[in-house]
C-alpha cells in the first residue's frame, strides 16, 4: 500500500477552518492557512477591520471554503461595449450593474460582501440576492473602476462574472412581479367576498333584511369583478387558446366553472332572487393561481441555478499582442489573432498551436479521457481544456464557426424540435370536460320539469361544485413539492413533465466518462516490484504531466527533487532518485533505455492494454521491475446506482466517446452488459443513436460534455452530470449537482414516488368531483355546500403534497 | 343594520389602499428575494463576539 496521508493532526485553516495540509504549516507563524488565496483573503479583511466576518460566520454556522482567486484582470468589464450592454446608469453620474458571484452560500458571505463600500472606495452600494448569488453593484465610475471593484471581489474568494441575458432575465423579473400581484389582488377580493358571504349565510339562516341583503350582494359582485376579469383572465386565455387548437386542456373546465358561477351569480343579484357563489368563484380563482405560480417559481429557480453555472464558463481570450498579453472578451477574437493558453484554461477557440506544448483534456468535445499530448503545429477546438502548460495559438476560427459552435447549432435545432410532453391532468381533462359538461345538461334536463330556473341553479352548482379546483392543484403542487425537495437534494428539476416520464421505463443511455467512471486518470493497477513505488513518487513529484500527477496522486508526493530528471514528449520521464537510475513511461521508451523487457512484464502490459488501461513500465538501475496501469477508474457508487436503475426495468447502456476497450472494461466492472455499450462514438453518433430509439420509446441520455449536448437535447429527458460543459447544462432538462450516478438513481426513484403522490391526488379530487356532482344532481349543493367542500378539497390536497416524502435521501450529510 | 351601508365601503375602500401598498411593493421588488432579507436583519446588530462555549 502507498503511504497514508492522514496521519498528521488537523490544523485548521484560519479562513477556511479545513484542515491545513502538512507541507503547507508554518510553525512559526500564528495563523495557519491552506492555501495562499486563504492567507490573502485574512490579511485584506484583517487590514480593512472587516475581521467580524469570522464571528459572523460562526454565529451562522456556516462552514468555509477556501478562497481560490483567479486572478483575473477583468479588463474587459471596463470596455465601452459592456458599459452599454451590461450597466445601467443611475442618478448623480453613478452606474449599476448585476454580478453572478462564485462561492457565495452563506450569512457570512451576505455580510462580506454588502461590506464592500468598506473595501473599495468608490463602491456606494452592494446588494447580495443570496439564492441567486447575484450582487447588485452601484459605484461611481469617476472613482473606481468595475474591474477594480471585480478584481477586489475576486480577491476576497468570489470570483465575480458578468450576468448574462440580461433582458430575458429582467423580462421574467416583470412576469414574475406580475403574478404575485395577480395572486395578491386576488387574494384580497376573496378573503373581501368571503367576509360578506359569511354575513349573507348568516343571514339566510337568521333573517335579513331585504335592503342588506341586496346591497351585500351588489358588493359582492363588484369585489368580485376585478378577480374574474383580471385574474382569471389567464385560464380563460389558456382555454381560448385549447380551444382554437382543438385540445382539451385543464383551463376549459376551470374557465367553465369560474364564467357559469360569475354569470349565474351576476343574474341572480341583477334579478334579486336566487344563489350567488361569488365566494366559491374567488376562492377558486386564487387557489388555482397560487398553484400555478408555485410550480413555475419551482422550475425557474432550477433554470436560474443552471444558468447561473453557465454564466461562469470564461468570457475573455488572453489576446498577444507586440509582445504584450492583454485579456479581451470572446466575442472580439478574431481569426488570425494570437492567443495565450494558460495551463487550466479553456482553449477559446479553434486554431492551430504556434508556440508551446502540452497535454489537452479534450473529454468535453469528445469523451476521451485519456489527455493528448500536443505540439506545434497541431489543431486545437474550443472548449478543450489545456492541462499542462502555457500555449500560443493562432485563432482559425470563432464563435459559431467552431466545431463547439456546430455542435451547439444541433442542440438548438433539437431542442426545438422536441416534442411537448402531454401532463398527466391534461390527459385527464380531456374526459373530465366531457363528463361534466354531459352531467351538466342532463341535470339541466333532469330538472327541467320543475322549472327552468330551478333545473339552471342546479346546472350551474354542478359546474361551480365540480369545477376542477383540487384536481387543478393535484399535479402543480405535488410535482412542486417534489422539484423542490429534489433540489435540496442536489437535483435540479427544469421541467415537471421529466418526473412524468422517467416513470415509465425506457432506454437510459449513460456517457462513460465522469459519470461511470471518475473523469480523470488514477492508477488502477501495479504489477511487480513494490519496493519500486517511492522511487517513482519523487520522480514524478515534480512533473506537471497528468501520467505523472496521477501516479503522485496514488503513490504520494516526496519532497527532495531527483538529481536529474528529463521528460520526452509521448515518451517517458527518467532522472536519479537516492543514487538510482529510474526510467517511467510507455513499453517503447523504457526498452529504448534499458534494453530487453522482462517477457512475464510485457505480457502484462499487453493484458492492461487490452482492458483499456494505459500500460506504464517502470525500469529501475537498467531493468524493467513493474508494470503500472493507468486509466480512468469506476466510481465506487456505480455498480450500486446502475444496479438500482436497472431494478426499476430501465435497459441501461453506454454511449461514450471513449476508446471501446476503455468502455466495454469500465462496463465489464459495473456489472454491465458490454453488447449494450458502445465506445468510440462520436457527437453525431450519439445523437442518431438517441434520435431513432425516442421514436419507439423514452430514452434518458445522461452525459457532461459538449460531446453529449445535441443527444442531451434529443433525448426525452436528457440528465447532465455534476462538472458539466456549459452547453450540456443548456441543453439538459435536468441537472444534478452532486457528482457520479447515484443522483440519477435518486431522481428515478424520487420521480416513481413523486408521481405517485400525483396520482393519489388525482384519485382524491376525482372522487371529490364525483360526490359533489352527485349532490348537485340531486339538488343537494347550495351556495353554502359548495363554499365549505371547496377549501376543504383543496387544502387536502395541499397537505398531501407537502408532506410526501419524495426526494428525502437517507440520512443526509 | 343600516350602519353596514356605511361600514362596507368604508372597509373595502381600506382593503384598496391595503392592494395598492402590496402592488407598489411587488413593482418595487420587494418580494424578489425572499430569502437574503432575513439574513440581512441579522447583520446590523454588532456581530456577537467570538462564541464562548455555552455552560450546559
Amino acid at each position: 500500500m502507498a503511504t497514508d496521508a492522514l496521519a498528521p493532526p488537523a490544523v485548521a485553516c484560519a479562513h477556511c477552518g479545513i484542515p491545513v495540509p502538512a507541507d503547507a504549516l508554518d510553525a512559526a507563524a500564528p495563523r495557519q492557512f491552506c492555501c495562499a488565496g486563504c492567507r490573502a483573503v485574512w490579511t485584506l479583511l484583517a487590514e480593512h477591520g472587516l475581521d467580524d466576518y469570522y464571528a459572523v460566520r460562526d454565529a451562522t454556522d456556516a462552514p468555509g471554503r477556501p478562497a481560490r482567486p483567479s486572478g483575473r484582470a477583468y479588463a474587459e468589464l471596463d470596455t465601452e461595449s459592456f458599459r452599454a450592454r451590461g450597466c445601467r446608469a443611475i442618478t448623480g453620474g453613478l452606474l449599476a450593474t448585476d454580478l453572478v458571484l462564485e462561492g457565495v452560500h452563506c450569512g457570512a458571505c451576505v455580510w462580506l460582501v454588502e461590506r464592500l463600500p468598506a473595501l473599495v472606495p468608490g463602491v456606494v452600494e452592494a446588494r447580495l440576492d443570496l439564492p441567486r448569488s447575484q450582487a447588485l453593484i452601484t459605484w461611481d465610475p469617476r472613482r473606481v473602476s468595475l474591474s477594480a471593484i471585480a478584481r477586489r471581489l475576486d480577491g476576497i474568494g468570489y470570483t465575480p462574472h458578468p450576468c448574462r441575458g440580461g433582458a430575458a432575465r429582467e423580462a421574467r423579473r416583470h412576469e414574475d412581479r406580475a403574478m404575485v400581484i395577480r395572486i395578491g389582488v386576488t387574494g384580497a377580493v376573496a378573503a373581501a367576498v368571503m367576509h360578506i358571504a359569511l354575513a349573507l349565510y348568516g343571514g339566510a339562516l337568521d333573517g335579513i333584511e331585504p335592503e342588506a341583503e341586496t346591497f351585500l350582494r351588489w358588493m359582492s359582485l363588484v369585489i368580485t369583478l376585478p378577480a374574474v376579469v383580471w385574474g382569471a383572465d389567464v385560464f380563460f386565455r389558456g382555454a381560448v387558446a385549447a380551444l382554437r387548437v382543438g385540445v382539451l386542456h385543464m383551463d376549459l373546465p376551470i374557465s367553465a366553472g369560474i364564467v357559469a358561477g360569475f354569470v349565474h351569480g351576476a343574474v341572480n343579484t341583477v334579478r334579486g332572487k336566487g344563489d350567488v357563489y361569488f365566494d366559491s368563484v374567488t376562492c377558486l380563482i386564487f387557489l388555482l393561481l397560487v398553484g400555478r405560480h408555485v410550480l413555475r417559481r419551482q422550475q425557474r429557480a432550477a433554470a436560474d441555478r443552471t444558468e447561473l453555472l453557465a454564466s461562469l464558463a470564461p468570457a475573455t481570450a488572453r489576446l498577444i499582442e507586440d509582445g504584450a498579453v492583454r485579456e479581451i472578451p470572446l466575442d472580439a477574437l478574431v481569426p488570425g489573432a494570437r492567443v495565450e493558453v494558460r495551463a487550466d484554461d479553456t482553449i477559446p477557440a479553434d486554431g492551430v498551436i504556434v508556440a508551446g506544448r502540452s497535454a489537452l483534456d479534450l473529454s468535453l468535445l469528445s469523451g476521451e479521457s485519456r489527455p493528448v499530448e500536443v505540439a506545434e503545429g497541431d489543431r486545437v477546438h474550443a472548449g478543450t481544456v489545456n492541462r499542462t502548460s502555457r500555449i500560443e495559438v493562432r485563432v482559425e476560427r470563432t464563435g459559431e464557426d467552431t466545431r463547439v459552435g456546430q455542435l451547439m447549432k444541433l442542440v438548438d435545432e433539437h431542442a426545438r424540435r422536441r416534442a411537448p410532453i402531454v401532463a398527466l391532468a391534461d390527459r385527464i381533462a380531456g374526459w373530465f370536460v366531457a363528463v361534466v359538461f354531459a352531467l351538466a345538461a342532463g341535470t339541466f334536463l333532469f330538472w327541467l320539469p320543475a322549472g327552468a330556473g330551478r333545473a339552471i341553479d342546479h346546472a350551474v352548482a354542478l359546474l361551480v361544485v365540480t369545477c376542477p379546483c383540487a384536481l387543478g392543484l393535484a399535479t402543480p403542487l405535488a410535482l412542486s413539492a417534489a422539484m423542490g425537495r429534489a433540489a435540496r437534494a442536489g437535483i435540479l428539476v427544469k421541467g415537471a413533465d421529466v418526473l412524468q416520464t422517467l416513470t415509465r421505463p425506457g432506454r437510459i443511455w449513460l456517457d462513460k466518462t465522469g459519470t461511470l467512471t471518475e473523469g480523470r486518470l488514477t492508477l488502477v493497477r501495479w504489477v511487480g516490484d513494490e519496493s519500486a513505488k517511492p522511487l517513482v513518487a519523487a520522480l514524478e513529484t515534480h512533473s506537471a504531466h497528468p501520467v505523472a500527477r496521477a501516479l503522485v496522486a496514488a503513490l504520494g508526493s516526496r519532497s527532495g527533487s531527483p538529481a536529474t530528471s528529463r521528460e520526452t514528449r509521448g515518451g517517458g520521464i527518467t532522472g536519479v532518485v537516492d543514487g538510482r537510475r529510474v526510467a517511467v513511461g510507455s513499453p517503447s521508451f523504457v526498452a529504448s533505455e534499458t534494453g530487453p523487457v522482462p517477457a512475464s512484464l510485457v505480457a502484462d502490459a499487453e493484458r492492461c492494454a487490452a482492458e483499456g488501461l494505459t500500460p506504464l513500465l517502470v525500469a529501475v538501475d537498467g531493468s524493467a521491475v513493474a508494470v503500472a496501469a493507468l486509466g480512468d477508474a469506476p466510481r465506487e457508487d456505480a455498480a450500486a446506482a446502475v444496479a438500482r436503475i436497472a431494478r426499476r426495468g430501465w435497459e441501461i447502456g453506454v454511449l461514450s466517446g471513449d476508446h471501446p476497450a476503455a468502455v466495454e472494461s469500465a462496463a465489464r466492472k459495473i456489472g454491465l452488459d458490454p453488447a449494450a455499450c458502445r465506445g468510440g462514438v462520436t457527437p453525431e453518433g450519439k445523437l442518431e443513436r438517441v434520435t431513432e430509439e425516442r421514436e419507439r420509446r423514452a430514452v434518458v441520455m445522461v452525459g457532461d460534455g459538449v460531446n453529449d449536448a445535441a443527444a442531451l437535447a434529443a433525448a426525452t429527458v436528457g440528465i447532465a452530470v455534476h462538472g458539466g460543459a456549459e452547453a450540456a447544462l443548456a441543453a439538459a432538462d435536468v441537472y444534478v449537482v452532486r457528482p457520479g450516478l447515484a443522483p440519477v438513481a435518486d431522481l428515478i426513484d424520487g420521480a416513481g414516488r413523486a408521481m405517485r403522490v400525483v396520482r393519489r391526488n388525482l384519485v382524491f379530487s376525482l372522487l371529490y368531483n364525483v360526490a359533489g356532482a352527485a349532490l348537485a344532481m340531486a339538488g343537494l349543493v347550495g351556495p353554502l355546500v359548495a363554499a365549505v367542500l371547496m377549501p376543504v378539497s383543496s387544502l387536502i390536497v395541499v397537505a398531501s403534497s407537502y408532506r410526501a416524502r419524495t426526494f428525502d435521501r437517507e440520512p443526509a450529510r | 343594520m343600516s350602519v353596514i351601508f356605511v361600514v362596507v365601503p368604508l372597509a373595502v375602500a381600506l382593503a384598496v389602499v391595503g392592494v395598492i401598498a402590496f402592488v407598489w411593493a411587488s413593482r418595487s421588488g420587494q418580494f424578489d428575494d425572499l430569502h437574503t432579507p432575513g439574513i440581512r436583519i441579522l447583520h446590523d446588530d454588532p456581530p456577537p463576539p467570538s462564541p464562548a462555549p455555552r455552560d450546559r
